[in-house]
């Protein structure tokens, strides 16, 4: 393990401090070697790799459809924007066609998931700053989202519910109600947080003017999503480079100018209205029809045709033993997940398996702003500024 | 989803995507280091010379592309050239991705740092460092950044076995 020491021409007084990998503030096993001046943070150092579990390795002896559950423990606290985007990568390549009642199910599931993801980052975020209360409210209402998806996907974090060409199985009966149910009080449960912390003097004078990110430094430094909007760079994939039928609905992109920690929650606050907007159209609008594209070859078939058909029964037992070919080429699909901006580039050489999968993962690159935000700072800064960035470990290290 | 038009070779896309603007930037700068080029998936593919890729990506990066969204290498072992160093580069003007790349030989393969044009480039590099064995020059800080530091051999290598002893 690489120690940092002081830099060249240190002042005597300059100490190096480990944080991590077991410190709770640090959201998983994240190390951090700081350099510190009294309480002033000299340098930052991430030391990242504990959670390593060669995933985009193991892609490369898989089949295609079998790399679906691994994408869902990448990122396992929105899992579902992990399988869309594996998905639509590949679908790219098969040049499939998604039936639209899929995609739209595809999109009100990725909201979903989004509001997933920022729950926990508002509970845990307030949580590392002192606000404990603020936890068990979130994890309220991230309990109800985890039983939609247990009730739709039999799981409730893995869910591997996005499948390519489609989805997994036809949502149950009671789905479209519950997510009903779930988004009319939505809405109320976030002035609810918003009152227990936008007031809040500690909770304020913790984030306002702490961690600091221009907008020069977060595009040169690969931060993408909510702190990227929060440095007042106006970009959503959502929005301007539309997938998956994202291009049918209205949603507003908040952005602020302001670049600290202060903005980033407030930027993703209004993010979350905007995501029950989003779930709002989609559940009005919601097609009719079948939530798997009409490719035998490809896609599983129903249970039901596959025990009284024979063709249906064949196409199974090859799907399942030998995959299917993909043709050669190699593709980039972008979305915008709940931490930000999320890349699949697979590449096939015309085989069942991938030749190679990588993932872009938006934790990753936006680590790297830690030292820019924290330079010059306070020590207890640091906590702030890693609950803002809103980081998952798994992501990072893959 | 009907399928987008391909275009295969250097000479199809010079002359199939003139208007585009990272085919006419590059064109413009320095046509010699344009090695392939591909349009494929609706994806734009920009094969470039391994020592013209820094000035290459700030010719983009001064045609709108200002944002390195993904740094990453593919193993094609065994067949020659082995290593392709992929850059997959963001425009938040013109709204769309393109994928410059490079291609490594076997033998020591090294390309220069992205850093000079992206800082974001940093992690990236040590990730394909670590796991494809591929040096980047000028880079300061070129360390292992997933596997251990006494690690032995490069995991994403196709030669690396997935399980079981190396």
């Amino acid at each position: 393990m690489p120690v940092l020491q002081p830099a060249e021409g240190a002042k005597d007084q300059h100490m190096v401090l480990n944080m991590g990998p077991q410190h709770p503030a640090t959201h998983g096993v994240l190390r951090l070697v700081l350099e510190i001046d009294g309480e002033i943070v000299v340098r930052v150092y991430p030391e990242i790799g504990y959670l390593h579990t060669g995933i985009e390795k193991t892609c490369e002896a898989k089949f295609y459809q079998q790399v679906v559950p691994l994408t869902d423990r990448i990122n396992y606290l929105d899992p579902l924007s992990n399988n869309l985007c594996y998905a639509l990568a590949v679908e790219k390549l098969l040049g499939i066609e998604i039936p639209e009642k899929a995609t739209w199910l595809r999109v009100l599931l990725a909201e979903l998931s989004r509001l997933n993801s920022h729950l926990i980052w508002l509970g845990t975020h307030a949580m590392d700053i002192g606000a404990l209360t603020v936890f068990l409210y979130t994890f309220r209402e991230r309990e109800e989202i985890l039983r939609i998806f247990e009730g739709l996907a039999g799981q409730r974090m893995m869910t591997s519910y996005i499948r390519i060409g489609g989805l997994s199985m036809e949502p149950p009966l009671d789905f479209f109600d519950r997510v009903q149910g779930f988004i009319n009080t939505f809405p109320e449960k976030i002035d609810e947080y918003s009152n227990l912390l936008t007031g809040n003097p500690i909770f304020r004078s913790r984030l306002k003017g702490v961690g600091y990110l221009s907008p020069e430094d977060a595009i040169a430094l690969g931060v993408t999503g909510p702190p990227m909007r929060a440095s007042g760079v106006d970009f959503d994939v959502r929005r301007d480079i539309p997938y998956c039928g994202y291009e049918n609905f209205q949603f507003q992109v908040p952005i602020s100018t302001v670049g600290d920690c202060w903005a980033r929650y407030e930027v993703r606050l209004i993010e979350m209205r905007e995501s029950v907007k989003i779930i709002q159209q989609a559940l009005d609008g919601m097609p009719e029809g079948a939530f798997k594209a009409e490719a035998p070859k490809i896609v599983l078939p129903d249970r039901e045709k596959m025990k009284t058909q024979m063709e249906a029964l064949i196409h199974h037992f090859k799907i399942v033993t030998e995959g299917f070919a993909v043709p050669a080429g190699e593709v980039y699909q972008s979305i915008e997940a709940g931490h930000g901006q999320t890349g699949y580039y697979v590449v096939s050489d015309g085989t069942a398996k991938p030749y190679r999968v990588h993932m872009r993962y938006p934790s990753f690159a936006t680590l790297q702003a830690l030292e820019v935000m924290c330079k010059g700072k306070m020590l207890a800064d640091v906590v702030a500024v890693i609950g803002s960035i809103d980081i998952v470990l798994g992501e990072i290290d893959r | 989803m009907s399928q987008p038009k391909t275009l295969k070779g250097k000479t199809e896309v010079t002359e199939g995507l003139a208007e585009h603007p990272a085919v006419k930037a590059i064109l413009a700068w320095n046509s010699e280091a344009l090695v392939d080029a591909k349009f494929e998936f609706g994806e734009l593919t920009l094969t470039i010379a391994p020592e013209a890729i820094c000035a290459a990506a700030a010719t983009v990066q001064a045609a709108g592309y200002n944002f390195l969204d993904d740094l990453t290498a593919v193993d094609w072992y065994p067949s020659a050239p082995r290593f392709q160093v992929t850059y997959h580069i963001l425009s938040h003007r013109h709204k769309e991705h393109i994928r410059l790349r490079v291609l490594l030989q076997e033998a020591s393969p090294a390309v220069e740092s992205m850093m000079s044009v992206w800082p974001s480039a940093n992690f990236y590099e040590r990730e394909v460092f670590d796991l494809f064995g591929i040096r980047f020059e000028g880079h300061p800080n070129l360390k292992r950044i997933m596997m251990p530091d006494d690690w032995e051999g490069h995991p994403l290598r196709k030669d690396y076995p997935v399980e079981g002893y190396r």
